[in-house]
């Protein structure tokens, strides 16, 4: 497969800079990691341009043309997905932003606490509070989720808003990203020098460690916003009002119903479609001043 | 200053325990008692709460339903963490080698997934395996070639486990990437002075130093693959091949939600718990010499 790749792009690759006549090894090796990429990319793509030109067809269009052959009827989707139900698959795509906005926010908030504690002081039971904490992580969610229900369900807190937003706000994997940060990007010294100053532990956290964690916890919020915001077995426990879902509990449900309205599939597909665009474009947007290596805890750079 | 690191921590400690610690407590509680039905169940004394000792987990045990979904699962997963951490790996190391082109767009393309909820993920591939849509039918169809069922048998698996590598390559790639690009360049210079090829040098030298992100994905990845849920679940109105206790879990939520048994539920759901941290322990155990030298760092 790849021999084969190699031959069909090799026009492109005369074309490399610097890829001088002499050295026809060296351009060789530049392009098996060019090629190899590139269909990485396409194999990614592929759904995502197969949706964009889906959500262009109407429902006899669906399933009678080719695959990628655009359609007629985009402007009819997207107005019969606007009438539906009221417009309902609007305030899906609402309560997902509030459950990912302000999940991510506390979430962002409580690590920064946590991990600047865990970073800069030294206290009794810290390294027995840092692994209990992230024992959390490998906590399967369905052990989680149905005792979290049946909790919740005592507290009368079912089936709302609050019901799939608090069991999100902790994240042990963002408390282990911002001690990682706080202990890299707060030096102790400058801690010490706003104890001389008499300032309280608060101000120094609020007014100097703060700042200087921000990049680290702009990550911790991006990782929990994707979290809560593709989460779905949780919704899909805790609620059973429609107008409370969240965008993957709605198109699931949306799905569930075309299995005997095959008429839904059309809504499905152009809700699809619209769902992938926020966490794309957010992607695209944050790229520019925040780098993708910081979600692996890369400190440096 | 004594009690500032304690105040720091009070939020995290409190949420851990409403939300982590309770649950696994309550599940735990409950997974060891069972409802006593005298007569006919009806009225309000007829449903009693009684001890159950080990029955519940006796059951799950023999329930040969939930140890076929087991099977299922291991067959699936034994399909994605190679595939998906090997492709992680092999794109890292593109990204990674010298004279690379388009790096920055392509890297950002085979990441894209990861910003795709699971449930759209599976949904846009399960409309892209009906034969109605797919562009591989299309092919088939024009080559006049067989065509066999995706959403079914042996095809099913491999279907699913697409789904979760096109989801988890990007992310693993970025992981591992990272570590790749903090080996220092010296490092390079004497192995080059040696003559060593780009492959040469990957194999040797790159894939052993960022041992300790590969040993961490495939850790995080063993535990998410057994836990599989939502993909399986989302194909299922596309197919009538998925039950609704295909994995472990969607039987966990069939028994507690759709039988109404909250007992064997948590039972199940702590068997698959344990077994979940007793397999990524021991796994992390085997690689525990490399883990050492991440810690060292």
């Amino acid at each position: 497969m790849s021999s084969l790749a190699l031959r069909e792009s090799a026009p492109a690759a005369d074309t490399t800079p610097g890829a001088a006549q002499g050295f026809p090894r060296r351009r060789r090796t530049a392009l098996v990691p060019t090629v190899t990429l590139l269909l990485g990319a396409v194999y990614c793509l592929l759904p995502v341009a197969w949706v964009v030109i889906a959500s262009t067809k109407s429902g006899s269009e669906l399933f009678s043309t080719f695959t990628f052959l655009p359609g007629s009827g985009f402007t009819e989707n997207l107005s019969d997905l606007n009438a539906y139900r009221d417009g309902v698959y609007w305030q899906w795509m609402g309560n997902s932003a509030l459950y990912a906005v302000a999940g991510a926010l506390l979430s962002a908030a409580v690590s920064a606490c946590a991990g600047y504690a865990l970073a800069v002081y030294r206290f009794r039971g810290r390294e027995a509070m840092f692994n209990v904490l992230l024992a959390g992580v490998l906590m399967p969610p369905v052990i989680l989720a149905v005792p979290q229900y049946l909790l919740l369900a005592q507290a009368g807190l079912t089936d709302s808003y609050l019901s799939v937003l608090l069991p999100q706000i902790l994240s042990p994997y963002g408390v282990y990203l911002a001690r990682v940060y706080a202990a890299a990007a707060v030096p102790a010294d400058v801690v010490e020098a706003g104890r001389m100053d008499g300032a309280s532990e608060w101000r120094i956290f609020t007014r100097i460690a703060l700042p200087m964690m921000v990049p680290g916890l702009v990550t911790v919020f991006l990782f929990q916003f994707v979290a809560i915001w593709n989460n779905f077995l949780l919704p899909y426990i805790m609620l059973s009002d429609d107008e409370k879902f969240p965008i993957t509990l709605g198109l699931y449900t949306l799905l569930e119903q075309g299995a005997n309205t095959p008429a839904l599939y059309t809504l499905v597909v152009t809700g699809a479609f619209l769902a992938v665009f926020p966490l794309v474009a957010l992607f695209l947007v944050v790229q520019r001043f925040w780098s993708l290596d910081l979600l692996s805890g890369a400190v440096k750079s | 200053m004594r009690t500032a690191p304690y105040a720091f921590l009070l939020p995290a400690a409190l949420l851990f325990a409403l939300f982590f610690a309770l649950p696994i407590g309550y599940a735990l509680w409950l997974s060891f008692r069972k409802v006593r039905v005298s007569g006919l169940g009806l009225g309000s004394g007829a449903r009693t709460e009684v001890w159950a000792g080990l029955e519940n987990y006796t059951t799950a045990f023999t329930d040969s339903e939930l140890l076929s979904g087991a099977l299922r699962v291991l067959g699936y997963g034994a399909i994605v963490v190679p595939v998906m951490l090997g492709l992680a790996l092999l794109f890292a190391l593109m990204l990674d080698s010298e004279r690379v082109r388009l790096a920055p767009l392509t890297r950002l393309a085979i990441f894209l997934p990861y910003a795709v909820p699971g449930v759209v993920a599976a949904l846009l591939w399960g409309f892209l395996y009906l034969p109605d849509v797919s562009p591989f039918y299309f092919v088939l169809d024009r080559l006049g070639l067989p065509q066999p069922d995706l959403l079914d048998g042996g095809p099913l698996y491999l279907a699913l486990s697409n789904i979760a590598v096109w989801g988890g390559t990007g992310f693993n790639m970025i992981v591992i990437y990272t570590s790749l690009r903090s080996i220092p360049a010296e490092v390079y210079e004497a192995a080059k002075l040696d003559g060593a090829g780009p492959l040469q040098i990957a194999l040797r030298i790159k894939i052993p130093m960022v041992a300790p992100s590969l040993v961490l994905t495939f850790f995080f990845s063993i535990i998410a693959t057994l836990q599989v849920f939502n993909e399986p679940t989302t194909l299922k109105p596309l197919t009538n091949s998925v039950s609704t206790t295909w994995s472990p879990l969607m039987k966990v939520y069939q028994d507690a939600f759709g039988k109404g048994d909250i007992h064997a539920a948590a039972a199940q759901a702590t068997i698959i718990a344990v077994v979940t941290l007793l397999l990524s322990f021991g796994f992390l155990r085997a690689a525990n010499r490399r883990q050492k030298q991440e810690a060292a760092r």
